[in-house]
């Protein structure tokens, strides 16, 4: 046995440990890196294509907004100086906001055009019911300058768990098959809850603040369109699209339909049962799309 | 019948040699001393692996706000805009752990040295099973590839800490981690296959293979460590695989050994690592105990003091380590009236180490001491092993692990043991024996250079933990500085950093020594120290098949600065006398 | 060295021994610590090779590994009974307090939920409430905590009540423990419990009996 052999495995072994480090590259990243670029969005030919443009209704009281208690994070309980409310609920007016309407039975849609964002600022989502296509980007961003993890829990699709814990972070994710409603949330901040509903076409919206929403650039046909919502469940209508035209639609709510009001995240009493810890608290909602 | 298997295998080796091929020769070799030089770069190449981890630890640690320098060449799922993630720095604890544990230290102590010195220290020609031996090493690959390979997969490395705690490491939508847990756990698997044959034959070669005149208490107490060492591993490793696999089995096929929704139970987990993990920890400090009693006898020219209790105490260490594994599980939940009985065994397991280090100092005591490099790593084992043990007396007592449990006090403790322990007793070992490896010596000056700025660098970063654990800094924390009770502990977190960063370089300085002695160092000759154990009364790299003739035995290992011999201050065990003390060395060998 | 070397301050009764414990395994291990690095050094300096000098050739001696031996022995089993007892007093069911306030604390990823007993004073009852993160405690009066875990284990550690105990899924742990001073505090989680372990933290906040007694009440009604 002599030495000599071993210079040479230890030339081979430096050889390659160059070779690795330099051309090597740390391959396999989680699905979701982020691009940032928009996919080229199909040309549509506005002879063909129509709106609809539509409202939620809402009869009745609404349930009143419950506070949220942020003490726990000084920096966004800052942000509210009157306190912070619940979100589930948004009434104005007699119209209702954060519904997500979608059509159904549609094929052959064009990719989607652009990206879609989902922020975090003063603990709280924005907005706090989205929608997105089917291998759409959605890029997540984090404007507070603590930590958030955003925890998705789908059913069809594979879901992800990441943490931003400083202001400026995005990452960037996409779903692959469609599903109406993929809850998220923080599970550093209990009340934190957002939906993201993926749709395979991109003909969807949700109403806003004031309970109108709009849908632009429909082929011209007969639709079904479904709203969802987290308290009060989903409901359907038919809508007419005819082209360069302007299809009306209305879903009429009530606080009649909801199961009993149980504000998200909060946690009520934990009692401990005899097959374990049971809790409480609602963190999804009846009906819509599980 | 021992000499007859010996010889038998013997002739087998000296024989086959005759027309190998290079990668029979050098690649796929049963030679033993090929197959531990294997282990020893590769051993050598994870030991930096897993420093690079902690240095990227220390460097979040330290500095929380800021971004990483170079950051960017990582994955977004690692680092984001330019700061390391919380699930990735997880999963740099939990590899930095893990590699050091299984790839480097364990696989170097045993791998390198049972592989290397048992045969040779004992007058064997090659080990009792010399493909097992090779089948050893290679498993090592596989298992290895697959623990670097976890960082680059969906969800990344296993990030539940080295320990593995249920139901965080069999929930992967509770960590985040899918396939690189598992990619961890069939590695483990696979690296206590690779324990559990070397162990096989680390054992079987010392029962049998012993040259004549070799009796037990004639071996050098290397050996005894070693071969204590495999029992333990034998013991220990099969119950980490078994556990290993019920939590793959809780990851992938659903079943629910662990997970308490099914009627699991977390704590099993626990036990049933524990009751593997603490031999383990005494895996992994044996045989550095052996090497330093080796060094520290050639070093003061001296014998041993108390050599049989030095074996006596080898074989408590290991019988005890058996009991004392709640130690870690004090605040787990467990009845608390275990809490009492590990207490007692594990303060007990503290007399038995505290006999070794009296018996080292009694060794240096009125010795004639030559500080050259391997000493100084071995008296700077004892002197930090005594430390390491002695935070272990805190840790030990339940009441005060109430408050230091799974704080940096602890963090301190492990590495005094496991760095200031097994590590410096490890670099004495490869600077000792590198000149009958490789046959040149290693640079003395750079040897006592990197000494000197592995203790003070050692020190200045492991030291500090104490303190950080009596305020009350909790392991594995992303960031600590939120914490209204760790107000102030950024300055020490720094410096532990900047000391850190410093100890890795150190650990360069060694490199370069390393392998530049492999073409320039000063040629070797066969006894460089002027030791008495066999392997050093043969050429130095030893030719296939180690001896011409199997030597013969007829003192004790340790035989320095006896009296009666008088031209030199040693005597080899080989060495036929004209004057021998039979009290302490023994009758001569009967003629077979 | 920067940090500071010293025990949080104690403000709890079971900090006492636990703190005591603690300095005297200092002193002994200091001693042993001064003897060891201080012998090794002497012995490096006084037994240095030297051109002509040769060692005292010795196997040892019995009578020396039996002392070196007993002594440890003897100083670690007095150890071992006082640590003992020390252990019993907090954790054995005698010495759980009768009557005392009951809380159940529940960890999950990454917060802490506080159960309280309701105005009846009774747990699982329905009048309890329950608080994110914010733990509310009587000082001078026993508490005891049923702590539980949702998902993962998790610990609750309050390093000025020298406290600690892993939060198990699928187990109900009691622990006991009694404040002795008021102020503001928090819960650390103590157990790697992932990617939010580092944040995750909940104040303690430690009232005078009455203050602690209108505090509870306003929560018991508002709720």
């Amino acid at each position: 046995m002599r030495t000599d052999p071993w210079k040479s495995v230890t030339a081979v072994l430096a050889a390659f440990l160059i070779a690795a480090c330099g051309g090597g590259d740390a391959g396999g990243e989680a699905e979701g890196e982020g691009e940032g670029e928009d996919t080229a969005a199909a040309q549509v030919d506005p002879a063909t294509v129509g709106t609809i443009s539509g409202v939620v209704n809402f009869a009745g009281t609404p349930p009143a907004p419950t506070a949220i208690d942020m003490s726990e994070e000084a920096a966004c309980a800052s942000a509210y100086p009157d306190g912070a409310m619940s979100q589930e609920v948004l009434v104005q007016n007699g119209r209702l906001g954060s519904v997500f309407v979608r059509l159904t039975g549609v094929s052959g849609a064009p990719a989607a055009a652009g990206n879609v964002t989902l922020d975090q600022e003063n603990c709280r989502y924005d907005p706090h019911v989205l929608g997105v296509q089917t291998n759409q980007p959605l890029v997540i961003t984090n404007s507070d300058d603590l930590l958030h993890n955003i925890n998705t829990t789908p059913t069809e699709n594979r879901g992800f768990n990441i943490s931003q814990p400083r202001a400026g972070m995005e990452s960037t994710q996409r779903f692959q098959f469609p599903e109406v409603m993929i809850p998220v949330r923080c599970d550093v901040h209990g009340w934190m809850h957002a939906y993201i509903g993926v749709v395979e076409h991109p003909y969807f919206a949700t109403s806003g603040a004031d309970g109108t929403f709009t849908i632009a650039n429909v082929p011209a046909g007969d639709y079904t369109i479904e709203a969802w919502h987290e308290e009060y469940g989903t409901m359907t209508a038919n809508v007419s699209v005819t082209a360069q035209g302007t299809a009306e639609v209305a879903f009429d709510y009530s606080a009649d339909m909801a199961g009993a009001h149980v504000p998200l995240g909060e946690p009520l009493v934990i009692r401990h049962g005899e097959h374990g810890i049971e809790v409480e608290r609602s963190t999804r909602t009846a009906g819509a799309g599980r | 019948m021992a000499t007859i298997v010996a010889e038998a295998t013997g002739q087998a080796i000296l024989h086959e040699e005759h027309g190998q091929s290079f990668l029979r020769k050098y690649i796929f070799s049963t030679d033993h001393k090929v197959i531990a030089i294997q282990f020893l770069f590769t051993t050598l190449f994870f030991l930096m692996i897993g420093g690079l981890l902690a240095m990227l630890m220390r460097y979040q640690i330290a500095w929380p706000d800021r971004t990483l320098p170079g950051g960017g060449i990582l994955p977004e799922t690692m680092v984001s805009s330019g700061y390391i993630l919380p699930e990735f720095y997880n999963s740099l604890v939990t590899m930095h752990g893990s590699i050091m544990v299984f790839f480097a230290i364990m696989p170097m102590l045993v791998g390198v040295y049972a592989n290397y010195l048992i045969p040779l220290q004992i007058g064997a020609r090659d080990m009792a099973f010399p493909r097992l031996n090779m089948i050893s090493f290679w498993l090592m690959v596989p298992a290895g590839l697959m623990t670097l390979a976890s960082f680059f997969v969906i969800g990344g490395a296993a990030a539940a800490g080295w320990t593995l705690y249920a139901p965080l490491s069999g929930r992967p939508d509770l960590s985040g981690v899918h396939l690189g847990q598992q990619l961890w756990l069939m590695s483990l698997v696979v690296l206590g296959l690779s324990s559990i044959l070397g162990s096989v034959n680390y054992i079987t070669t010392v029962i049998n293979m012993r040259a004549p005149g070799m009796t037990w208490f004639r071996m050098p107490l290397t050996v005894w460590a070693l071969f204590i060492t495999a029992i333990l591993a034998l013991l220990a490793m099969p119950v980490l695989s078994a556990a290993g696999i019920m939590l793959l089995f809780d990851q992938t096929i659903g079943t629910s050994f662990f997970l308490p929704e099914a009627g699991g139970q977390p704590l099993l987990w626990q036990h049933l690592f524990w009751f593997f993990g603490h031999p383990e920890v005494y895996i992994l400090i044996l045989p550095a105990m052996g090497f330093t009693s080796e060094i520290i006898a050639a070093g003061s020219r001296k014998p041993i003091f108390g050599y049989k209790a030095m074996v006596w105490a080898i074989v408590a260490i290991a019988f005890l380590g058996f009991i004392v594994w709640g130690h870690h599980m004090f605040q787990s939940g467990m009845n608390p009236t275990l809490g009492l009985s590990f207490t007692i065994s594990t303060l007990l397991i503290a007399v038995p180490s505290a006999i070794k280090t009296f018996n080292w100092m009694g060794t240096m005591w009125r010795g004639n001491l030559q500080l050259h490099t391997p000493m100084l790593f071995a008296i700077g084992f004892v002197a930090m092993f005594a430390i390491g043990g002695l935070s272990g007396i805190f840790m030990a007592s339940t009441p005060v692990d109430i408050y230091i449990h799974d704080t940096y006090f602890i963090v301190a403790h492990i590495h005094y043991v496991l760095f200031g322990g097994s590590l410096f007793a490890l670099f004495g070992a490869i600077y000792y024996w590198y000149p009958k490896m490789f046959g040149r010596m290693m640079n003395e000056t750079l040897g006592k250079v990197h000494f000197w700025l592995t203790l003070v660098f050692f020190n200045l970063v492991f030291f500090p933990m104490h303190g950080l654990g009596m305020v009350g800094m909790m392991r594995r924390i992303y960031d600590a500085t939120g914490y209204q009770h760790l107000q102030g502990i950024e300055d020490t977190n720094q410096l532990i950093t900047w000391a850190a960063f410093g100890l890795y370089a150190s650990g360069f300085l060694f490199a370069f020594n390393f392998f530049w002695s492999l073409w320039k160092g000063r040629k070797a000759e066969a006894n460089p120290w002027s030791a008495t154990t066999l392997e050093w009364q043969t050429p130095s790299p030893p030719k296939h098949g180690n001896w011409k003739e199997i030597p013969v035995v007829y003192h004790g290992p340790h035989e320095f600065s006896h009296p009666d011999v008088t031209d030199k201050d040693w005597l080899a065990q080989n060495e036929r006398p004209d004057v021998t003390s039979p009290a302490h060395t023994g009758p001569a060998p009967q003629p077979e | 060295m920067p940090v500071d070397w010293s025990l949080p301050p104690n403000l709890s009764t079971q900090g006492v021994p636990i703190d005591t414990l603690f300095w005297i395994i200092l002193i002994l291990t200091g001693i042993a610590f001064v003897l060891v690095e201080a012998g090794i050094v002497w012995f490096m300096i006084k037994y240095r090779g030297r051109e002509g000098r040769r060692a005292h050739y010795t196997h040892g001696s019995t009578r020396v590994e039996i002392i070196w031996t007993a002594i440890p022995a003897l100083v670690l089993a007095a150890l071992g009974v006082y640590s003992g007892t020390v252990w019993a007093n907090i954790k054995s069911d005698r010495s759980f307090p009768d009557d005392a306030l009951t809380l159940r604390v529940v960890a999950k990823q990454f917060e802490w939920n506080i159960t309280y007993p309701g105005a009846d004073g009774e747990l699982d009852t329905g009048d309890d409430f329950t608080v994110r993160n914010q733990l509310h405690l009587p000082a001078n009066e026993p508490v005891v905590v049923r702590l539980e875990a949702e998902d993962v284990i998790h610990s609750f550690f309050v390093p000025e009540l020298r406290v600690k105990q892993d939060a198990v899924p699928g187990m109900t742990i009691p622990v006991w423990f009694e404040a002795t001073g008021t102020g503001d505090f928090e819960i650390a989680c103590a157990e790697l419990c992932g990617l939010g372990h580092y944040r995750m933290r909940a104040s303690v906040t430690i009232h005078d009996p009455a203050d602690f007694q209108s505090w509870h009440a306003s929560q018991a009604s508002g709720s």
